[in-house]
């Protein structure tokens, strides 16, 4: 894990965990954006033989365990998430900025009805709208992540 | 040295296979409680995470604390000032009403109330999931805190203590959908339930009778009854109530005293060994707060 510069992932995921549990005010708290998502997505397509669903499923636990959710919970949704991404990475990599970004979308509205399903066989919760509001931050992110994540990948060489 | 095709299993038995730890943990955690102690170190695990993700915000704080105007730092000293002196005053009256409260008690031979020890502790995160409200806070099994612990603010009740991590304890809010205090109407002391609904702001009261006695305003304090929460800390405020006659039981909804979208510094409290049962003892330090 460790060559090739693979801590530099391992960094990048810490820093996305962070900022999922950054104390933020109450009225930006419900568009926060998936950071810990975003980033395995671009380490996956970027490098699918470093990162891949058995890494998407350990951040969804450290998640879960960071969020007090009932563990497994945010793991199963992400590894979902991330297997798309495997699946396909040869084809992504080759779409434009804004496709991909509607990809981006669809696969965080899939972890949110993912992680809601869950929820809903387990605890009684109900649908709100609110739910999905990260997925619109995320959409607009992805570009921007995308460019720096690149410029971090070739300059510290990681492949 | 990127290889066109990959090697180990395929993406399908990876997925299948993280699938299936997902499955067991969920069972493992949800419908049996041995998960109870791993939460406990992995809490404490992750903790190092959650206090460098509170420094940017703990900054923020200690500069608006710090770079403030002499002026209002007067002004704020005046206030404090007063406020000492009334609050004061207040205490002296409190320790007089209460030696005259243990004493009418062991007239009456009842049991006198638990003194309450309390602890301070601040709030580290608070949750993005939407479908949890907890906290965490920054005291933990060190500080002596235990599963179950009674939290309060500044203004009422909190909830209680969940998960307990080495220097770290999660705590479920009193709104959270799982979570239920005993509480009565202070007005005439009708028991009621008060369950979290997920909403910050309401609380809502199940299997209330049409003859019960209860409207708008009415103030909800903590009954002691589940031995949970200790007597006569206010809860809620009634904020509505639908008498629809074609309903079995009452619709009333209320809103939480405490500022549960605004939590800070929060209130531990721990039962002290008291062993008094009905034998009130004569001599009590009367400190207060300590």
């Amino acid at each position: 894990m460790m060559a090739y510069n693979g801590i530099i992932i391992l960094f990048t995921l810490l820093i996305a965990l962070m900022a999922t549990i950054m104390p933020m005010p109450l009225s930006v708290e419900a568009f926060r954006p998936d950071w810990v998502l975003i980033v395995l997505m671009y380490w996956c397509m970027a490098v699918p033989g470093r990162v891949n669903i058995i890494t998407a499923w350990v951040m969804g636990f450290l998640l879960d365990v960071l969020l007090g959710s009932i563990l497994g919970v945010h793991a199963a949704a992400m590894a979902v998430a991330i297997f798309i991404i495997a699946k396909n990475f040869q084809k992504i990599r080759n779409f434009s900025l804004w496709q991909q970004s509607l990809i981006v979308g669809v696969l965080t509205t899939l972890y949110h009805l993912v992680v809601f399903w869950l929820q809903r066989s387990l605890i009684d919760v109900t649908f709100l709208m609110s739910y999905l509001y990260p997925v619109l931050t995320s959409v607009v992110l992805w570009p921007w992540i995308f460019l720096l994540l690149r410029k971090v990948r070739r300059h510290f060489s990681v492949k | 040295m990127n290889p066109i095709f990959k090697h180990g299993p395929s993406p399908q038995y990876r997925l299948a296979f993280v699938l299936f730890c997902s499955a067991i943990l969920i069972f493992f955690d949800y419908k049996t409680t041995s998960f109870e102690l791993a939460r406990g170190y992995l809490q404490s695990f992750v903790s190092p995470l959650q206090y460098i993700a509170n420094t940017p915000k703990q900054m923020m704080t200690w500069a608006s604390e710090n770079i403030i105007s002499r002026q209002k730092l007067m002004a704020k000293n005046q206030q404090y000032r007063l406020n000492e002196v009334v609050y004061h005053e207040q205490t002296l009256q409190l320790d007089i009403i209460k030696q005259e409260n243990d004493h009418l008690r062991s007239l009456l031979s009842s049991p006198l109330r638990i003194e309450l020890k309390k602890m301070v502790a601040k709030v580290l995160s608070v949750d993005s999931d939407p479908y949890k409200h907890q906290v965490v806070v920054n005291r933990g099994a060190e500080d002596g805190v235990y599963e179950g612990q009674p939290v309060l603010d500044a203004l009422g009740i909190v909830g209680q203590v969940l998960h307990v991590g080495q220097n770290s304890a999660r705590v479920i809010l009193i709104t959270d959908i799982s979570h239920a205090v005993p509480v009565r109407v202070q007005r005439n002391g009708l028991r009621l339930l008060a369950s979290g609904s997920g909403r910050v702001d309401r609380l809502v009261h199940n299997f209330v009778p049409h003859s019960a006695d209860i409207k708008t305003g009415d103030l909800l304090v903590s009954s002691g009854l589940g031995g949970k929460y200790p007597e006569g800390y206010p809860v809620a405020k009634v904020s509505f109530v639908s008498q629809g006659k074609s309903r079995k039981f009452v619709r009333v909804h209320s809103t939480p005293i405490a500022e549960i979208d605004r939590l800070r510094y929060l209130l531990l409290l721990t039962k002290l060994e008291n062993k008094n049962s009905g034998i009130p003892k004569k001599e009590k330090d009367s400190g207060g707060i300590h």
